[in-house]
């Protein structure tokens, strides 16, 4: 603790304390512990398939910045518990994450990791830097690891624009925290085997974000056609997936009808060649 | 019984430190805060490009200062520590210019009565809302009144003639080249001298702006603003940077009185 002599005569309210750092979760554990969420406890049986969890989340890069999209459903064992879960989340103006495994924990955590970088930032007067940033996630993943153990497993999956590389960079996690950093593509979640593929065949390097957008949703199709927990596009309900850019310009949300135009655009090509774009042999 | 020696009676402890308060605050420049078409702005002559007198506090929410830079810092970092608690215990939205404003007053209005020395601060919070009609100025000064202020205010420095000629200039809806030019106008004495862009501190709180509102107006941007202003053509603060830059900054406190640290 801060000695009282650290602040100007009077200033004895504890949010006037200065606690040594510029972390709010290391803040909000001294002045309120009850706010964060629960490390401790055990729960008396793991309670796995009963709460909705979050699936697909994918992210690439494209010359200077980086796209990160998400497919829209939530699942608790086979039932489908969301047909609009959101699962992207803007953390900061150049940073967002994706989350996969129990939404609510996931939620939470992105709720907390945003006010964790927006707080460090007006204290400081400057933003975190990418890898600090990605660093501070993987504590917070650490930090969930005994929920984990009990079924409340959450693994994110953060992209952020550098500036001094004036380029995305994205981060993977395990349970246990990381981060490791990924070349070029990643993806997250029960699909993210099929979407790895198809990314695999379709990443084109120095593409546009307009490019990159359309190769995301192409990969979270290929997700959803062989993974059952993946939502595709609701054609009778017109969902489509989330679709994030950061670029120099900061994070911005598609908007509806350009997602619109890369799904009907990707449907359309897919009545006449289902599996998706082909890549070249040679 | 008679007296002690040293007896000084409680309204003379009060003007005592309210003079002594006073006279703090009028040593550093003034800062305006005004209301322009699409939120707030703040100006500040501040030729430090690291110690800000201006900042955010939360989503719609920001921060003006004139007094002692470590007091008015220590309010800072608790208006933020305040603002992300309550916005992270409730939702974003729950987070309001008038909560921090009176936190802020019981702060000041407690170290004022119990305190020997009261902070030499003023300190404005600045709310912008969805409309005109919800935006708020609230001006604190270091005994812990609180001010609504409608439209604009002024603090620190010579603050009541700096406030006449803001109160002259200033009209609903200015855009923000206009709104800048009527706080500059009141911020420079009558035949003085503007201060240089290079030692201006420009934010606004920008309500068309996504998620977080604030943001500070520098380099090229400001630069623009300030050549847009109308008669811009005379005596140019781009020109006046120019001959600034033979002669430092000022680092001393303005003023005869000098107990340790500059006021901002």
């Amino acid at each position: 603790m801060a000695s009282h002599r650290d602040l100007p005569v009077g200033l004895m309210d504890q949010l006037f304390h200065n606690t040594g750092s510029s972390s709010f979760t290391e803040f909000v554990g001294s002045h309120a512990p009850g706010l964060l969420p629960v490390r401790g406890e055990i729960l008396a049986t793991p309670i796995g398939d009963q709460v909705p969890h979050a699936t697909t989340i994918v992210a690439a890069t494209f010359a200077g910045g980086v796209v990160m999209a998400g497919d829209r459903r939530a699942t608790s064992g086979n039932i489908i518990s969301q047909r609009d879960v959101e699962k992207v989340f803007r953390t900061d103006d150049y940073s967002c994450m994706g989350i996969a495994g129990t939404a609510s924990t996931g939620i939470e955590m992105a709720r907390l990791y945003r006010v964790e970088l927006e707080h460090y930032e007006k204290l400081e007067g400057r933003t975190l830097s990418v890898n600090g940033k990605a660093n501070r996630l993987a504590a917070m993943i650490r930090g969930n690891l005994a929920m984990a153990m009990q079924g409340l497993v959450v693994v994110p999956l953060f992209a952020a624009y550098d500036a001094e590389r004036d380029g995305g960079r994205i981060f993977s996690y395990d349970v246990a925290g990381g981060p490791y950093e990924r070349d070029r593509f990643d993806a997250i979640g029960s699909g993210s085997i099929f979407a790895r593929g198809s990314l695999k065949k379709l990443y084109r390097d120095g593409a546009s974000a307009g490019d990159m957008a359309m190769t995301l949703i192409q990969a979270l199709y290929d997700a959803a056609d062989d993974d059952s927990a993946t939502g595709g596009p609701d054609v009778t309900r017109k969902i489509w997936p989330i679709v994030s850019v950061i670029d120099a310009d900061g994070f911005r949300r598609l908007p509806e009808e350009e997602v619109t135009g890369y799904v009907e655009q990707m449907l359309e090509a897919r009545l006449i060649s289902p599996d998706g774009p082909i890549a070249p042999l040679r | 019984m008679s007296m002690p020696f040293g007896y000084a009676s409680p309204e003379q402890i009060m003007r005592d430190k309210a003079d002594y308060a006073r006279k703090g605050i009028a040593r550093g420049r003034s800062v305006v805060v005004l209301q322009y078409e699409d939120g707030i702005l703040f100006v500040a002559p501040n030729p430090s490009r690291a110690l800000h007198k201006i900042s955010e506090i939360y989503d719609r929410i920001g921060f003006a200062a004139v007094g002692r830079y470590n007091e008015f810092e220590e309010l800072r970092l608790g208006g933020i520590r305040y603002a992300d608690i309550n916005g992270y215990t409730y939702d974003r939205s729950d987070v309001t210019g008038r909560g921090l404003a009176n936190l802020y007053a019981s702060n000041l209005g407690r170290i004022f009565t119990e305190s020997i020395k009261s902070l030499e601060v003023e300190v404005v919070v600045a709310e912008v809302g969805d409309v005109p009609d919800g935006d708020a100025i609230y001006r604190l000064t270091f005994d812990g009144s609180v001010f609504d202020e409608h439209g604009f205010a002024a603090m620190g420095g010579q603050a009541d003639a700096v406030g006449t000629r803001l109160k002259e200039g200033y009209r609903e809806s200015m855009p923000l080249a206009d709104a800048l030019e009527v706080a500059l106008t009141a911020l420079t004495e009558p035949g003085g001298e503007r201060p240089p862009v290079g030692q201006l501190e420009v934010a606004v709180l920008d309500r068309n702006r996504e998620h977080r509102k604030f943001q500070r107006l520098v380099g090229p941007r400001l630069e623009r603003l300030l050549a847009a202003r109308p008669g811009a053509a005379a005596g140019s603060p781009l020109e006046a940077d120019d001959s600034a830059s033979d002669t430092p900054p000022p680092t001393a406190p303005e003023g005869d009185l000098d107990d340790g640290s500059p006021p901002l």
